[in-house]
């Protein structure tokens, strides 16, 4: 028999806007974000300039891609006073808002992958690779040192995600290979293969996020009725048990895994209402036993 | 279903299937670096002759270990001559670089583009537009350049920036007339930027003069080698002394020859003139 579609039931039991209310958020943050960097090749509106490699926000604040970053200082050394600032921007930014808020709010890669994982459920394309979630580490460490033993950036010659936004942006269109590739390879060979398996960018940003004070929190879990519609939609599926079957061990409802993506796509299709989102600085008293 | 519910159904066999998966990491790893390092060694090369990158770039090899491909310098560039790179097109992807003879770097007083690079590849201790070394312009075909043809052309050297340093005009004598003077452009490395207005305004069809990376066509004497009239000026005088007066070899003047060690056809040794 056919499983529903997760979604379904929150749909019929919350309506429509309630069960894609963070998914239409996120879609209008990725356009957003695009739409930014576009506006000053498209309008001669320079509201921020370059990619999401290294970009500059009104003439001002600079951005530097913490992979990027990491590579530069391995083949360099010390790099340029500006690349520096954006690194510690990005790293005060993610760090509260969540490191992996930037693969399914902001990256270009997610809405292709995504696009995969839907046709996935749609058409019940089931089977595929599902290597450790950690080899995502491995590819990371890989890039850094191939860097350091390089001197070069040899990452930047085939990373789908700077691919893309360059290509976006500066109308370079050759990197777009890779792109068709990440989509046939998270459709046909592995679910959930690229953004939750290999992607070194995405390793970063959940290395920056492991502790943040935004998350996404199973607030009334004993409301749960086991329909396993967050397992489906859920790109880092292991880290929603903790949280939402931790009472049972003592731990708290946040999602406290640093892979989440902070998507929100849990708290979409949950007929039940069991998660929301959670904003609290880290206090200090609730860690006293 | 995903994988932490296919996870929880396997139970014993975790430890084996971590295992395997521990290895796959490792072995991904390891054949990333291997093939990223091989990209690297294969694109290490010097930047293709047709393409020159922006003023204050650090040498190639480094120059691709710093920049961020972040394309800020392209759009400092009031007159966008930048573009960033395609993949395969020879040009390490993403990286800046322009192709003089569509237009050439109009040398900026103030250098926005070495300004805005955030990471330092091109660069920030370039403050004089005049020291930047994007490339060499070379005389490069002989054949086609109108000064070689006898017509005074001039139009390279009047339109480079750094006009009578970079590019001078060396008289000759026009053997094929006779009796007029070739005015050959001549380029000085020690002045020339490789900004490339020379071959944006060379009037033929093709360039006969182009900015090429220094690699490719800076000579290099040996580090032995003394040019012997700069030293007799360093020195303030000649550092032998005063030409010897030599004798003058001539075949059938016998004078300054012993005759015994040198022999002309038809003689015999020994035999004078």
């Amino acid at each position: 028999m056919k499983k529903p579609m997760a979604g379904e039931e929150a749909i019929e039991k919350k309506g429509w806007w309630s069960a894609h209310r963070w998914l239409v958020w996120r879609r209008l943050s990725q356009v957003g974000v695009l739409g930014l960097f576009l506006l000053g090749p498209a309008l001669d509106v320079w509201l921020i300039q370059g990619n999401l490699s290294a970009s500059l926000f009104l003439d001002t604040l600079p951005m530097t891609d913490p992979l990027l970053f990491l590579q530069l200082l391995a083949t360099s050394g010390m790099p340029a006073t500006q690349a520096v600032l954006g690194f510690v921007v990005v790293l005060v930014l993610y760090g509260l808002l969540g490191g992996r808020l930037f693969c399914s709010w902001v990256c270009p890669v997610n809405p292709i992958t995504d696009l995969a994982g839907w046709m996935r459920r749609r058409f019940g394309i089931s089977g595929g690779w599902r290597g450790d979630r950690r080899i995502r580490y491995a590819v990371f460490l890989a890039v850094v040192v191939s860097a350091g033993l390089s001197g070069l950036m040899v990452w930047e010659w085939i990373n789908p995600m700077s691919l893309l936004h360059r290509g976006l942006i500066f109308g370079v269109w050759s990197g777009w290979l890779a792109v068709v590739g990440i989509f046939l390879f998270d459709l046909i060979l592995s679910p959930h293969g690229w953004c939750g398996r290999l992607c070194p960018t995405g390793a970063v940003y959940a290395l920056l996020g492991r502790r943040t004070p935004l998350a996404v929190s199973a607030v009334r879990r004993d409301a749960c009725t086991d329909c396993r519609a967050c397992h489906q939609v859920c790109p880092e599926a292991a880290v929603i048990d903790p949280a939402l079957k931790g009472a049972v061990k003592g731990v708290g409802p946040r999602i406290t895994g640093m892979e989440c993506t902070r998507c929100g796509r849990c708290i979409d299709v949950c007929p039940d209402e069991v998660f929301e989102f959670d904003f609290h600085l880290p206090n200090i008293s609730r860690v006293v036993p | 279903m995903d994988d932490s519910s296919a996870g929880r159904s396997q139970g014993t066999a975790m430890t084996r299937r971590g295992l395997l998966q521990k290895g796959g990491g490792a072995a991904v790893g390891l054949g990333l670096v291997g093939f990223l390092t091989w990209v690297g060694v294969r694109s290490a090369d010097a930047i293709p002759v047709w393409a020159v990158r922006p003023p204050g770039a650090l040498p190639e090899p480094d120059f691709l270990g710093t920049c961020l491909r972040c394309g800020l310098c392209v759009r400092a560039c009031p007159y966008d001559i930048l573009t960033l790179a395609e993949t395969g097109s020879g040009v390490a992807p993403g990286t800046p670089y322009f192709m003089p003879r569509k237009a050439p770097c109009e040398m900026c007083p103030e250098i926005p583009c070495v300004k805005a690079c955030p990471s330092g590849a091109l660069d920030h201790g370039l403050t004089d537009i005049a020291k930047a070394r994007m490339g060499l312009a070379v005389l490069a075909d002989q054949e086609t350049c109108l000064a070689f043809l006898g017509l005074r052309c001039e139009v390279c050297f009047q339109v480079c920036p750094v006009m009578n340093k970079a590019i001078t005009l060396e008289m000759r004598p026009n053997l094929r007339s006779g009796k007029h003077v070739h005015f050959l452009p001549t380029v000085h490395s020690e002045h020339c930027t490789g900004c490339g207005k020379c071959e944006k305004g060379c009037v033929l069809e093709e360039a006969a003069i182009r900015v090429f990376p220094h690699a490719t066509v800076k000579g290099s004497l040996g580090k032995h080698y003394r040019v012997g009239w700069e030293e007799k000026k360093k020195a303030g005088h000649a550092l032998i002394p005063e030409p010897l007066s030599m004798p003058v070899r001539r075949p059938g003047d016998g004078s300054a020859l012993h005759p015994e060690s040198f022999t002309l056809p038809g003689h015999l040794p020994g035999e004078g003139p």
